[in-house]
């Protein structure tokens, strides 16, 4: 018997995220983990198989590697890559969604440091679209807006403005958009902060000082009844601001947090990935939130987490992934999937779990009660960047393509 | 890289009078060119600057040269400002069939005086339209002030090279690696040649070629617990005085030694000199004599924090442990004196416990910007260097 479906999710924040991107259309992939960043697509009749050559409606060259996922709104699918000695050379990369031809490129040299551990890159982060335009940020601090024909908006070098910004690891947090803002996660080593720029002109709203540590979370957008909070996330709290001011509005650290990856939210409760996973419910009158269960047994450690009807599912890197219920935290499943190293987080649509290795198997997923493993899918290249799921495709990003998944239309 | 100014404003002057023609119902391309390099900190300027870069991005290919003009004296922001204007008008034009100013934009690359990365990017775009442009200008660029078209250019001596070595001809292949390391300058390049040297018999001296420093007085532990010690100042960042000892950590007292690592790459690993210490401080001090005054690079790497100081002042740091080493992931710039400069380098670990997080080791090379090891002569010899008289200056 399968649970799923038996439980409709309380998800607060994708109606919140319709209205606060114009350009950006259900089914779109519009920022890291996709709508909301909530990793679960609303898209059907997805793709149960493929390989290199069976149900690849185009694959893509790309100038150089990157971490970053793709992002896909209005027929365009966007992507960064970084290029040359010590991937001083950045670039954005517009593709046709149907077609798969190259509509623009842009490049920018890198402004800040490129040092950074070999596995990540300094196209890292994945850039965000409303749908007009695209907001990529590179681990050297380079920031760009481009509208979708690839004519600059406005630049800047948060290296230049900042010049303490340092992660030698390698910075690679997602920027995010909610109505005419656009959220930088910044923390890191040395100047330290969160950010909302007006995604017009890329000025500065507010910047708060943030703690200082190396750190990847990309924030999220949470609702609260009818009110917005931003919430940025380092391992010493999780905080959540007012968008428009920044002011904060509560902050919770008991669980030492996770550095990697983000908090999301499903059943009417907050999930924030630590030294112990914890499950809050928000305080009364926009107080503090508290803890309503809290679990050991789930760990992510690079991916993220996935909510989806009524359940988590937590990834581990060496590919065990684990089924709680979201209400009590009880683990349900785990099943181990292809053998290999995951850092690309699960994503979810059509009733099933996706999940991709860093040898570019994916493992098809039917969950529920008793999981069931549809399909492993080989694409023949490495990919480690999170896929997108938008248009009745699935996206999947190695170090030298961009392959678009999609059933065969015949 | 240095500019003739002189040559850039004519230069200039002469295309704004094309590009004016070319602007569609706009303003004077000079003043666009200056609202865009008006941008400043935190997006100040950007609203201008956006408007002045939609009406650039209209231009016609002729307008590139004057564009790519633009690119001497701005600043890192501006220069990415224009970048995305010449990339964005010779992608349309490439795209629409219209043609690129070819003879222009080989000028343009092949003139010194123009910033490094606008040489770079006219001559990427040069190549796009004209694919032997590449055999053509590459030979001139072995020793190029621009480092991405120099880079090009050892990978085709490269080629040669290994061409020479693949027909046995060993003596023609070791004069052509020579060839090509006297232009190398990226670590990647330089190791695969001296790689290929050393295989052919012939030896590199990688320390003289990048200029690493080998020679060395060190002085530590001092104490770093908590972090503490990175701020604060020690003796030896008030004065240099490398007969005198010091009260180091838990209350020894430590002297100056003399060191000199054998490591190709000036790697001091500092645990085996002053032995294995958690949550301490270490200096090095060098001297360096110039026959000049020139400008100069102190590149570093560390996993540990690092404070970098010339003559007494603090040119770099950066508050940062077990994050990884790289050849100059740290760069400070300052100014060689004629004679002797003194280079101090504080390096500062921590007290993480993890395997990972037990490495306490520098490396340091005086270079130009492009990465040239500098003519001076190195020396750090005990008592003799007259130092002693010498106030840190902040």
């Amino acid at each position: 018997m399968n649970r799923i479906g038996k439980k409709p999710a309380i998800v607060l924040w994708i109606p919140v995220f319709l209205c606060s991107s114009g350009g950006v259309r259900a089914g779109d992939w519009p920022q890291f983990r996709g709508p909301g960043g909530t990793g679960v697509s609303p898209e059907v009749n997805l793709p149960t198989n493929w390989s290199a050559t069976e149900n690849v409606r185009w694959k893509a060259d790309l100038p150089g590697r990157g971490l970053s996922s793709p992002v896909v709104a209005d027929g365009r699918v966007y992507i960064t890559a970084c290029t040359g000695y010590r991937e001083r050379r950045l670039h954005v990369l517009c593709f046709d969604a149907a077609s798969g031809k190259k509509l623009w490129e842009r490049q920018l040299a890198a402004t800040g440091s490129t040092t950074c551990n070999a596995k990540t890159s300094i196209a890292a982060a994945t850039p965000v679209t409303d749908g007009e335009r695209v907001y990529a940020l590179f681990a050297s601090g380079d920031l760009v807006c481009l509208d979708k024909s690839g004519d600059l908006i406005w630049y800047r070098s948060l290296a230049g403005d900042y010049p303490l910004i340092t992660n030698q690891v390698g910075m690679a947090a997602s920027p995010i958009l909610w109505k005419e803002l656009l959220f930088l996660p910044m923390e890191n080593v040395g100047d330290s902060f969160a950010a909302a720029l007006d995604k017009r002109t890329g000025q500065n709203r507010w910047k708060l000082e943030r703690s200082r540590g190396i750190n990847w979370v990309t924030p999220q957008i949470l609702m609260n009844g009818d009110r917005a909070e931003v919430l940025f996330q380092t391992e010493k709290d999780t905080t959540a601001y007012e968008p428009e001011t920044g002011k904060k509005i509560w902050s919770y650290g008991a669980n030492n947090p996770s550095a990697v990856v983000s908090a999301f939210t499903g059943e009417d409760l907050i999930f924030v990935p630590g030294q112990d996973f914890v499950a809050l419910r928000r305080g009364p009158n926009g107080g503090s939130p508290t803890s309503v269960w809290k679990s050991s047994k789930l760990r992510p450690v690079y991916a993220s987490a996935l909510h989806h009807q009524g359940f988590v599912y937590v990834l581990g890197h060496a590919g065990i992934l684990t089924c709680a219920e979201a209400a009590s935290g009880k683990v349900l499943w785990q099943e181990r999937l292809k053998k290999g190293n995951y850092w690309a987080s699960p994503i979810a649509a059509d009733g099933r779990i996706y999940a991709v290795n860093e040898d570019g198997v994916t493992s098809v997923i039917k969950p529920g009660e008793h999981p069931t493993n549809l399909s492993t899918n080989d694409i023949g290249a490495n990919v480690l960047a999170t896929p997108a799921i938008a248009g009745g495709a699935i996206y999947l990003r190695s170090d030298h393509c961009l392959f678009c998944i999609a059933n065969n239309r015949s | 890289m240095k500019h003739n100014s002189a040559v850039g404003l004519a230069a200039l002057a002469l295309s704004w009078s094309i590009v004016n023609a070319s602007a569609r119902g706009g303003s004077d391309v000079g003043t666009i060119l200056t609202q865009i390099k008006a941008v400043g900190r935190e997006g100040s300027g950007n609203v201008e600057a956006g408007k002045a870069w939609k009406e650039l991005s209209r231009c016609e290919p002729n307008a590139l040269p004057t564009i790519l003009s633009a690119f001497d004296g701005a600043d890192p922001t501006a220069a990415n400002w224009l970048r995305l204007a010449v990339d964005t008008i010779a992608d349309r034009a490439v795209a629409s069939g219209k043609a690129l100013p070819a003879t222009d934009l080989e000028s343009f690359a092949l003139n010194k005086d123009h910033d490094a990365a606008a040489r770079r990017l006219a001559y990427e775009w040069l190549a796009r339209v004209d694919p032997k442009a590449p055999e053509r200008l590459l030979p001139a660029m072995l020793h190029d002030p621009s480092v991405e078209l120099r880079r090009d250019a050892v990978a085709r001596v490269l080629g040669q090279a290994k061409a020479r070595a693949e027909k046995k001809d060993t003596s023609g292949a070791v004069a052509e690696f020579r060839r090509a390391l006297s232009g190398a300058r990226d670590k990647d390049q330089v190791d695969l040649i001296s790689k290929e040297l050393k295989a052919l018999g012939a030896e590199v001296d990688l320390a003289a070629h990048f200029g690493f420093i080998q020679k060395w007085m060190l002085i530590g532990p001092f104490d770093n617990s908590a972090g503490a010690g990175f701020e604060k100042e020690y003796a030896p960042e008030k004065v240099v005085d490398l007969a005198a000892t010091h009260e180091g950590k838990k209350n020894l007292r430590i002297a100056w030694k003399e060191y000199k690592t054998g490591n190709p790459y000036g790697l001091v690993d500092l645990n085996k000199v002053l032995g294995k210490n958690m949550g301490a401080v270490a200096y090095a001090f060098a001297t360096v004599t110039s026959p000049v005054e020139q400008p100069v690079e102190l590149r570093a790497a560390s996993n540990n924090a690092v404070k970098i100081f010339l003559n007494g002042k603090l040119i770099f740091f950066r508050e940062e442990y077990h994050h990884g080493m790289e050849m100059d992931q740290h760069a400070g710039s300052g100014t060689l004196k004629p004679g002797r400069n003194e280079i101090l380098i504080k390096v500062c670990q921590n007290e993480q416990k993890e395997d990972w997080a037990q490495m306490w080791s520098f490396q340091l090379r005086t270079c130009d910007s492009v990465g040239s090891a500098l003519p001076g002569t190195q020396s750090a010899q005990r008592h003799t260097d007259g130092a002693g008289e010498r106030r840190a200056e902040r």
